[in-house]
């Protein structure tokens, strides 16, 4: 019998409100099938299982709001399955390219390690906590005033004074209010606890416009390939390479990440921005990839990210885009440690082989995470990004 | 307690009201009689009964024996065949001679006698430290007394209540302990010439304030004042209560205050293992929980017997600076 848990989707959660079952007892599930809805600060997650097996029992009804960990459904492992019933041979192991057997792991014991660690815990006075409790307030995104930077009650209220009328601008799924202050959290902490330190570097991407447009040309336009697909792909092989930049730094040390799975920060209209990931960039085909993309930007806009999409990323990418600046220096998400901008494209006199032309040039940037790596192997880094950029095809 | 003068009011001390609520109950019932040491020919220990003998003679003013449980228990006896007596025990330190009388007799009898009998005697004493009379006169121990069930226990801070307290409370049916602390006796201030009986069930906010409640009763409420005074010069607007009524006690009072400012500070001479201000800081967690916004704090006094040098003494009682300092933590403004 395996338990099906409450996910950890980020460092800041502490509960989530499951908002549907997409199974019901009896149902068979096998590994990456998505069994239910949980409604966080980030919208609605769908939660898959890791575990193959039959539904045995469901602990936890609709709209209940239970604390990460807590188990909300039973599943009887395909071993332990009834002799006798067809498919009681156990599952084939899961293809290579889907997530490796390390996730399921991290994110069933990420409960058991968070919890008892406190640091994490608000610290809120108990005013405080009834009042956030009656306006559905997060208290991770409030700051403290107190005795020991404690959360008071008229914090609560000035955060509540703040915040705009909620109902206006809920997009199905995402609760933005509920995401700004996610972010806050989030951004606050980091900036809080990770010494940054930033570095840019200019590439000329001409041989990729170049290449790009050459594959376009006979592809239809849903799946023509982007810059940002390529610009992904470079930064996983060179994070593969330099693994101070792609892991976490949690409970005082590094862990660098066996895979590679990028977050790619997509805006989400009305003010949102979520990061959830691309599961091991580094092996997956630039096509492939940018049909991945699609899919997750189009998924997070609606507010249907996967929960191991949104708990996993291993090492941030952020682009503005033609839309953006020039220049972007991300912040970092923790508990990763490195975040990755690129810029807007932009045409710049630039000298190719001793002669000056116009050429197409981004400004890639790091912000890394100064406990964990050094602006000498955060230079290498970078310019292994652009060196891998001059080489499309490559890629 | 300096007011202006306020016509319709006289100058008086707080051992004067004390003494003229005495007076009053002499007049007003003639089953009223005070018994103690040296409550007749000596005038009292703290001179709160002087002139009392001559004014209304040697029945009525009972000198007794060194002995508080022998005229405590008769305390006990008159006042159930009918008497209204007043026992004035010397200090608190001595009434636990007496104890045995107050707890096993005088706080029982209503309940072991099936509800036929009760005992309505009033029993003053004084406590508190701070006059140099070393540890055996010294201490703080009414929240002893206000742990047993079966007695009313009061602490009468200010003129108005020395003045009003005693007669309410020859008006119980059951006993009721009175504690003067010795260093309010001298206090002077204005009392209304025509002051007369309060009542004894309701705590007394006795400055209002929005930021934090701070919660004292007796000696300390002076101090506490001060401290809020201080307090104001830093924009903490501190509410005082003053309990009043140490048994029981008046916890809408103290809830509706801690609702208000959502921090407390609990002032107590008394030692703080198993005090009085823990059992008041216990309720507000239990009735009150939810409205903090910083944990209860308290200023009691040091856990040695009172000390007989005056900086010794002053150091292990409650004083202003430590009530400031308390306050200003449970602001998270040190």
């Amino acid at each position: 019998m395996a338990d099906f848990r409450m996910p950890s989707l980020g460092a800041d959660m502490e509960a989530g409100t499951l908002v549907e079952w997409l199974v019901k007892p009896g149902d068979r599930v096998k590994h990456g099938d998505i069994v239910a809805i949980v409604e966080t600060q980030k919208g609605a997650i769908e939660i898959e299982t890791f575990q193959a097996g039959e539904i045995e029992r469901i602990l936890i009804d609709v709209k209940t709001k239970v604390p990460v960990g807590t188990v909300l459904a039973r599943i009887r492992t395909a071993d332990e399955a009834k002799p006798g019933a067809g498919e009681a041979v156990p599952q084939p192991p899961a293809p290579p390219a889907a997530a490796p057997p390390v996730v399921p792991a991290k994110i069933v014991a990420a409960p058991s390690i968070m919890v008892p660690a406190g640091a994490a815990r608000v610290r809120a006075s108990p005013a405080a906590r009834k009042l956030a409790a009656e306006h559905g307030l997060d208290l991770a995104a409030v700051a403290g005033s107190g005795p020991e930077g404690a959360i008071t009650h008229a914090d609560v209220e000035r955060s509540l004074a703040v915040g705009p009328a909620p109902e206006m601008k809920r997009a199905p799924g995402i609760d933005l209010d509920a995401m700004r202050l996610a972010i806050a959290a989030a951004m606050a902490r980091s900036k809080r606890e990770i010494p940054h330190y930033y570095l840019a570097h200019e590439v000329d991407v001409t041989g990729c416009e170049a290449w790009l447009a050459q594959q376009n040309a006979t592809l239809p336009p849903d799946r023509r390939l982007l810059l940002g697909a390529l610009a992904l792909k470079a930064t996983a092989i060179a994070a593969r390479r330099f693994p101070a930049f792609n892991g976490f730094y949690r409970d005082g040390r590094y862990e660098p990440s066996p895979s590679i799975h990028v977050g790619v920060a997509i805006a989400i209209r009305g003010g949102g921005l979520a990061a959830p990931a691309l599961h091991d960039v580094d092996q997956l085909p630039v096509d492939a990839l940018m049909s991945r993309m699609r899919d997750l930007v189009q998924r997070t806009r609606l507010g249907r990210i996967r929960s191991s999409e949104i708990s996993d990323p291993t090492i941030t990418v952020s682009s503005l885009g033609e839309r953006g600046v020039e220049v972007l220096y991300g912040v970092i998400y923790p508990p990763q440690v490195a975040i990755i901008g690129f810029g807007k494209v932009v045409a710049r006199p630039w000298v190719v082989d001793g002669s000056v032309g116009p050429r197409s040039i981004v400004t890639i940037t790091l912000s890394a995470d100064h406990r964990v790596s050094d602006g000498h192997g955060g230079a290498l880094f970078l310019s292994e990004i652009g060196k891998l950029l001059q080489q499309p095809e490559r890629l | 307690m300096s007011q202006p003068s306020q016509p319709g009011t006289v100058e008086t001390t707080y051992r004067d009201a004390v003494r003229e609520a005495i007076r009053e109950a002499l007049h007003r019932d003639p089953a009223v009689f005070l018994m103690g040491e040296d409550v007749g020919r000596y005038g009292g220990c703290y001179a709160v009964s002087k002139g009392l003998l001559a004014e209304f003679g040697p029945d009525r003013i009972r000198d007794t024996p060194l002995s508080e449980s022998g005229f405590t228990g008769a305390g006990i006896g008159a006042a159930m065949a009918g008497m209204r007596p007043i026992v004035e025990l010397m200090t608190v330190n001595f009434s636990l001679l007496a104890l045995d009388q107050i707890l096993n007799t005088a706080a029982t009898i209503r309940h072991m006698s099936g509800n036929q009998f009760g005992v309505p005697l009033v029993i003053r004493m004084a406590t508190g430290a701070g006059r140099q009379v070393a540890a055996q006169h010294s201490h703080s121990l009414e929240g002893w007394y206000a742990h047993i069930p079966g007695i009313k226990v009061l602490a009468p801070a200010t003129l108005e209540d020395a003045r009003g307290m005693l007669w309410t409370a020859l008006e119980q049916p059951d006993p009721v302990l009175i504690f003067e602390n010795v260093m309010l006796y001298n206090m002077t201030g204005r009392l209304a010439a025509d002051a007369g009986a309060v009542e004894i069930d309701k705590a007394a906010v006795r400055r209002a304030g929005r930021d934090i409640s701070l919660i004292t009763y007796g000696g300390s409420l002076w101090k506490t004042l001060e401290a809020a005074a201080a307090l104001a010069g830093d924009k903490i607007e501190a509410e005082v209560i003053d309990l009043r009524s140490l048994r029981p006690l008046d916890d809408a009072a103290i809830m509706a205050s801690v609702a208000k400012t959502r921090r407390a500070v609990i002032v107590d001479e008394g030692w703080r293992s198993g005090s009085l201000s823990a059992e008041i800081g216990m309720r507000i967690v239990e009735q009150a929980f939810w409205e903090l916004d910083a944990p209860i704090r308290r200023v009691c006094s040091a856990e040695v017997p009172i000390p007989y040098p005056r900086h010794l003494e002053e150091a292990a009682i409650p004083q202003v600076p430590r009530i400031v300092a308390a306050a200003k933590a449970a602001l998270g403004r040190e």
